[in-house]
């Protein structure tokens, strides 16, 4: 069962060379002339205005939350679903409920407008 | 078994062995190789992926494309990574620096991560893990986080919006890209992917064709493509998350975003199509690797089109399109596959896939009820005037706006 | 020592290093993506004890769901992420030797339990963990109770949450 994830082991370790080598190789055979104005962040081509460091919408923060809490719930259906041949209707049946309950959350974020993006 | 894999694999094993190495450092050796060979195919794929995408965007806008370097412009790809690997790497002001380039690792590899479990041929997967599907979902884990970090270390607001935006996006559809998972794993009754494309004698498509269809759409929004694309919209913000990264460092997101469109093909090939299932592949795996690539790049093509014919929507639509359409929807659909599997136990398979068929066909025509509903609720409040922005103590337009204040 | 103690020890030295990372950056940005540096050694941990789904619902939910949630949580406020304050206090002898006292406590407890042991427990290779999990989780003889009362509390949970957020407004 082990030896079955040596491969994602190895791959996790070789993976990121891939892109690292290919981000790191500019730096040696590129031109380097780094220059204040080159190096400022762009603003539609007038100079950086305040902070970068700007508040952000709620809602933002809503979505994560219910997001969250489906995915709870749904990375729980998949051993349910997997061992689909041993269960019996009443099985069957008691993941249906655990669906409806997860449903009437979805129903009342809704009717609260916490899907609405305003 | 004429599959050259397998005997190469065999081959080496056994010269191993003959060196008297042991059991373990042999399957070491082996996974390495493995390893090695997935990502050079990858990468090397990856690099032509840039011609196809041009090519096919240019028909597709009635242009050439690339057709200078090379016969049809072959060789431009190779030309635009020498291009890339010969620039300046220009760090912004106020960057974090360390995450600044930490973040282009993250748009690159979780996408290779996720060719571990796909499986290119009947003998050629990396591996067969039993929690596949899962991990499917949570190398998307990954992707988000470095578009986050790139959005955030790059001290610039149109990238840091960009970043939230696209994170709020993927993190939305993950849901019912999640639950359209569910149901090819409750027709094959497992998660191996591999699994998956054995048991489908015909194609889950057929069992399940509004499933695909939300997997589709919503792979599409955690690409981040359009016509969801509002996170890298260019009218408003630019470039979204990757405004501030130039040459390589751009490329790995770009060559990340070609690569994880055809690895959600290479995906729902194998959950919806049959993966390598076709005709000769039983006998001659190899064969199976072509049919895998012909659909792969099938899908590939599909999004492609999707993205060059469609507008950008915006965030509300997005998140309402999610939200009141695609999550009822799948759950709807997983529970209707869900019992209708049970009650069907024992059934010819014939039938079977028929009243799959049936019950998606109801459910879809139910939908497009209920939507032509809601059309003739919402239109007369779209075709609503909307206030118009002119400068402050200017007078009302009063024939568009007659009662509406400005509030936006 | 076999490799896959050498593995362990190696990401347990990474996943505690990277604690102790989380609590001493000044940056909380710098701290979150430190904190998903451990959470992803736990998953590391998960797949060492052969436990594949525990891992991957420890990044899906952790990773994917719980870190971003932090991160959006941290932006929402202001100028917290350049904290220049101090990040010791004139107690933090005294909280030291409390912890201290508790993990002590805690290790003594483990050692005196009868079924703590050091090796992995033999699983039945032939029965896949997975499948009795899935239908443990709906056997009214195994998990049904809390696998659905997890259900209702996760709801409570979402009701919690939009009540808090939108009061905001």
């Amino acid at each position: 069962m082990l030896n079955d994830w040596l491969f994602i082991g190895i791959l996790l370790v070789i993976a990121p060379i891939v892109p690292l080598a290919a981000t790191v190789i500019p730096d040696f055979i590129g031109p380097r002339k780094p220059s204040r104005l080159k190096s400022q962040t762009y603003e539609c081509g007038v100079e950086t205005e305040g902070e970068t460091w700007i508040q952000f919408k709620v809602q933002y923060y809503i979505f994560t939350l219910i997001f969250l809490i489906f995915d709870v719930e749904l990375v729980f259906l998949y051993p349910w679903a997997v061992a689909f041949n041993q269960l019996t209707l009443f099985g069957v049946l008691e993941g249906i409920l655990f669906i409806l309950i997860l449903v009437a959350g979805l129903v009342y974020a809704w009717r609260k407008g916490a899907l609405e993006w305003f | 078994m004429g599959d050259p894999v397998t005997l190469i694999a065999k081959w080496l094993e056994g010269l191993l062995a003959g060196w008297g190495l042991a059991e373990g450092p042999t399957a070491v050796v082996m996974n390495l190789i493995g390893v090695i060979m997935i990502v050079v195919f990858v990468m090397i794929m990856d690099v032509f992926l840039v011609w196809v995408e041009r090519k096919v965007v240019a028909r597709f806008q009635d242009r050439f494309g690339p057709n200078r370097l090379g016969p049809f412009g072959l060789i431009q790809p190779i030309a635009d990574v020498i291009k890339m690997l010969i620039k300046e790497n220009i760090y912004p002001q106020g960057i974090d620096r360390f995450i600044y380039n930490l973040a282009p690792l993250f748009g690159l590899f979780p996408v290779l991560l996720l060719w571990a479990v796909i499986p290119i041929s009947p003998t050629t997967i990396g591996t067969d893990i039993n929690v596949a599907v899962l991990y499917l979902v949570a190398c998307g884990a990954f992707i988000s986080l470095g578009i986050i970090m790139a959005g955030w270390a790059s001290n610039n607001k149109y990238a840091l919006l960009g970043a939230f935006r696209e994170v709020a996006q993927m993190i939305s559809y993950e849901i019912p890209m999640v639950i359209s998972l569910l149901i090819p794993v409750i027709l094959a009754r497992s998660m191996e992917l591999n699994q998956i494309i054995q048991s489908q004698n015909i194609w889950y498509i057929v069992a399940a064709p509004l499933a695909a269809l939300v997997f589709l759409i919503s792979s599409i929004a955690e690409l981040g493509r359009a016509p969801f694309d509002i996170a890298e919209g260019e009218s408003e913000l630019i470039a979204g998350f990757h405004i501030e990264y130039t040459g390589m460092k751009f490329g790995m997101f770009y060559a990340g975003e070609l690569l994880h469109a055809l690895t959600v093909g290479g995906i729902f090939s194998s959950l919806f199509l049959g993966g390598w299932r076709g005709i000769g592949a039983m006998t001659y795996p190899i064969v199976g690797t072509f049919w895998f690539f012909i659909k792969a790049y099938f899908i590939y093509w599909v999004i492609m089109w999707v993205k060059y014919s469609l507008p950008r929507i915006r965030i509300d639509q997005m998140l309402n399109l999610n939200w009141k359409f695609f999550t009822p929807l799948s759950l709807v659909l997983l529970m209707v596959t869900a019992v209708l599997d049970k009650l069907l136990t024992g059934v010819p398979m014939l039938i079977y896939f028929g009243v799959m068929l049936a019950a998606n066909i109801l459910i879809g025509w139910g939908t497009v009820l209920i939507l032509r509903k809601t059309r003739k609720k919402e239109a007369p409040r779209v075709a609503e005037p909307k206030p118009i922005a002119r400068p402050d103590g200017a007078p009302p337009i009063p024939a568009i706006t007659p009662a509406t204040t400005s509030q936006s | 020592m076999t490799p896959l103690q050498i593995i362990f020890l190696l990401v347990a030295a990474i996943s505690l290093g990277g604690a102790v990372m989380v609590v001493t950056r000044q940056n909380l940005v710098h701290a979150a993506l430190w904190l998903i540096l451990v959470l992803f050694g736990v998953a590391v941990t998960f797949v060492l004890l052969n436990a594949g789904f525990l891992a991957m619902a420890q990044v899906v939910i952790y990773i994917g769901a719980i870190a971003i949630l932090m991160i959006f949580t941290i932006m929402l406020t202001r100028k917290v992420a350049k904290d220049t304050d101090e990040q010791l206090n004139s107690n933090w002898w005294g909280a030291g030797i409390i912890s201290l006292l508790l993990f002590g406590g805690v290790i003594l407890m483990l050692f005196q339990w009868q079924n703590f042991q050091f090796n992995l427990p033999n699983l039945n290779p032939s029965v896949d963990p997975l499948l009795q999990l899935g239908e443990g989780l709906v056997s009214p003889n195994a998990f049904l109770l809390p696998f659905e009362i997890a259900s209702v509390l996760l709801v409570a949970a979402l009701i919690g949450a939009i009540m808090v957020a939108r009061e905001r407004k």
